[in-house]
């Protein structure tokens, strides 16, 4: 049914009704609500960019220097110590290309977990589609994004690595990356609202995850068949493997990437519904 | 009327006790009581004895431009009753149909950032209560002008003093112009003037034809405001009728007399998990709990308080107030100079404010208890919790026995002395009055009221 309960000019007489009854069965999706929602998203996600850096002296430096301090680890100890093979590229070009959408994910899903528990006060005072807070805390992530990006093409220039055609596709993988952040984070978010243990799950997760996704490694070192399949199943290798490919020209996109984007979609799908039901009693749960 | 816009149908909210326990229950309780359950082999009940109807069976209609009260004791329902109406909570059992766009008002400031500027928050407040940027800067200046904060817009609200914050943050909820408005006690913020202010612009919107709903605790403002009451008691809708018998309904029910009214048990007792108020109790001049009292005593208001967790902005105190829903006035805890203060300490406190001898009228009278968190929200709001009468006997005039058991009129009746001159001492008079006709005639008293 539509329901945009909070609207602003006095509307004609023939207002449709808009019915609110006891849940039960499934619910509907009504993406289209968050649709009219959309200045709200902008105006949270907004407010997450606006006030991550308040206060800082280095204020939005720590978007660069995050990622960069990085790399500089990653390549001291598993580029020079441990020496793992990197597609022939330079180290800190092959472990960047990976942090780019790695921190994409990993920031967003952190900061959306927390979201729902911190925005608790807007919970149980107003209306509006619950789906905008965790989206908008993701989508947050975005400038951080750019901003690292701009670090890494300067990288790029340093090795005198050429970009290809192939850099077209980077679009579609950065919603890809987008896309498994919000897909974790609603599963996350939701069950945080009742169980506080998931938020101090967190660190140990994103940590295990990392070791999951080709971001210090290649997904070369992957043996193919079945076990290539599985490995798939974490959408972050399909997407960092996208990325090497698209950036660095390294082994193209395979079967583990068809994996990757079928596992977004089941695991977004059933993080919309399993969203929609439990955000009925964030208000009183909360 | 047939130009509905509200129907509620017998509706029902069902609530856990403990949802305190529930909230930050962890995994390990869930996991540890599945496995109990089912090693023990009683699986639990889905509808026990923890549970809670916050409203039953409620239903009322409301037509397109009605102003209606909501009032009741507190936990009968009526934020609930707004919840539900807000979209923000489900009801467990009946329903609820609406026409027309609803814009609910149950806090300002939701969403508000400290870190963010007066300015930055108009657009982020604004959005979240639901206006589109362009309405938001379509009305701007209003808001701001409103709100009375034009300097200080580019300041982040973190440095606000605390009236600022809230002018601002009613300001621009007041902005919001739906067709249905539900509005939870928000309008006692910020200062008397203010306050006035924001009463105005809700009879504005009364005015202009816009749907009201209005829960609030301040009799005095719901009877100038709402034509028409709903009263709640423990989930479930009493009366519907006009506001004044509604008002007057809610002062005059249930009230205990006995001139005490204590909480024995920490569970169920006014408050939060902050303060929590234990006992109201009245002592007479000679230290006895009393309903009734003669005018030539005291009346010592006692309130007993547990404090868990002491706020500096935390203010207790007791409305005074008739029947009929006048507030005689308001004793604060902390009205006097900073010196005065009581000294509070967590755990058990007594507070004890003694309504001095020789003020009252005769007349029945309430004591509605108030502690809040100054400006940031009521901890309790709890209207005649207790009543008392009062017999009028200070008066030592035989003037006053005139009238023979009938009272003198007003609320209060002080003795405020007189003074006088005589037409010898007043320059104007000297010269045209004869002088050796000494009349009498009074000045203005010197006080224009008694105070403690």
């Amino acid at each position: 049914m539509p329901s945009s309960p909070v609207k602003a000019n006095v509307a004609d007489t023939a207002a449709p009704w808009v019915v609110y009854e006891p849940p039960r069965g499934w619910v509907a999706l009504r993406l289209g609500e968050l649709w009219d929602y959309r200045e709200l998203l902008y105006f949270l996600a907004w407010r997450d960019i606006k006030i991550r850096y308040k206060q800082a002296a280095l204020g939005v430096g720590w978007a660069i220097l995050q990622p960069l301090l990085t790399m500089v680890i990653f390549s001291v100890i598993f580029g020079e110590l441990a020496k793992l093979p990197s597609d022939g590229i330079p180290y800190p070009v092959f472990s960047f290309a990976a942090l780019l959408p790695w921190q994409l994910f990993a920031g967003g899903l952190q900061r959306s977990v927390t979201s729902l528990v911190g925005n608790s006060n807007m919970l149980t005072k107003v209306y509006f589609p619950r789906l905008a807070i965790p989206i908008s805390a993701v989508a947050a992530g975005l400038v951080d994004f750019a901003l690292s990006f701009l670090v890494f093409a300067g990288l790029m220039f340093f090795y005198g690595i050429r970009l290809s055609w192939a850099i077209v596709i980077l679009l579609p993988l950065v919603l890809l990356a987008l896309m498994t952040a919000l897909a974790a984070s609603l599963w996350l978010s939701a069950l945080n609202v009742q169980y506080r243990d998931v938020q101090q799950m967190i660190p140990f997760l994103l940590q295990a995850w990392m070791y999951a996704s080709p971001v210090v490694y290649s997904t070369g070192l992957i043996p193919t068949g079945f076990w290539r399949i599985v490995y798939g199943l974490n959408p972050m290798a399909g997407v960092i493997q996208g990325f090497r490919w698209a950036l660095l020209g390294t082994s193209a996109p395979d079967e583990l990437m068809i994996v990757s984007v079928i596992a977004v979609f089941a695991l977004l799908v059933s993080g919309l519904y399993y969203f929609r039901r439990m955000e009925k009693s964030f208000a009183d749960v909360v | 009327m047939s130009d509905v816009v509200i129907r509620v149908e017998n509706l029902g909210k069902r609530y856990r006790i403990g949802a305190q326990q529930m909230r930050y229950s962890t995994l390990r309780d869930l996991i540890v009581g599945k496995i109990r359950n089912i090693s023990l082999g009683n699986r639990r009940k889905p509808v026990g004895e923890d549970t809670i109807w916050a409203l039953r069976d409620v239903s009322f209609e409301v037509s397109r431009g009605e102003v209606v009260g909501i009032i009741g004791r507190n936990g009968a329902g009526k934020s609930t009753l707004l919840k539900i109406l807000s979209h923000i909570t489900e009801p467990t059992k009946g329903r609820v149909c609406l026409r027309g766009g609803v814009g609910s008002l149950l806090e300002v400031g939701t969403g508000f950032h400290l870190e963010l500027t007066g300015r930055e928050n108009i657009y982020l407040n604004g959005a979240i209560l639901g206006m589109k940027k362009a309405e938001i800067e379509r009305k701007f200046d209003e808001i701001v002008a409103f709100a009375e904060i034009e300097k200080f817009l580019d300041t982040p609200v973190k440095r606000y003093s605390s009236g600022m914050y809230v002018r601002l943050a009613f300001s621009v909820a007041a902005h919001l112009e739906p067709e249905i408005l539900l509005v939870d006690e928000v309008l006692a913020v910020g200062d008397a003037a203010f306050q006035k202010k924001s009463l105005g612009k809700m009879g504005d919107a009364a005015r202009e034809g816009h749907t009201v709903l209005f829960v609030s605790h301040n009799m005095q403002a719901v009877s100038a405001l709402c034509a028409r009451g709903l009263l709640l008691s423990q989930g479930n809708l009493v009366m519907d009728a006009d506001m004044l018998p509604v008002v007057r309904n809610y002062l005059a029910s249930g009230m205990p007399s006995g001139g005490s009214v204590e909480w024995l048990e920490a569970e169920g007792c006014p408050g939060d998990e902050t303060v929590q108020l234990r006992a109201i109790r009245l002592v007479n001049g000679s230290g006895k709990v009393t309903a009734s009292f003669q005018s030539s005593e005291p009346i010592t208001v006692q309130l007993d308080l547990t404090i868990t967790r002491l706020d500096r902005a935390l203010v207790i105190g007791f409305d005074l107030g008739t029947p009929e829903g006048v507030t005689v006035m308001r004793c604060y805890h902390n009205d006097g100079g900073e010196e005065s203060w009581p000294k509070l300490g967590a755990g058990y406190n007594r507070l004890e404010c003694k309504i001095p001898s020789g003020l009252l009228n005769a007349g029945t009278f309430t004591i509605s208890p108030r502690i809040s968190l100054h400006c940031v929200k009521w901890i309790v709001s709890m209207d005649a919790a207790i009543t008392f009468n009062v017999e009028l006997t200070h008066g030592r005039s035989p003037f006053w026995n005139v009238l023979d058991g009938k009272t003198r009129p007003g609320v209060i009746s002080p003795i405020i002395p007189w003074r006088w001159t005589t037409a010898k001492d007043l320059p104007a008079y000297t010269h045209t009055d004869s002088p050796d006709v000494a009349r009498k005639s009074s000045s203005a008293p010197n006080g224009t009221g008694a105070r403690r």
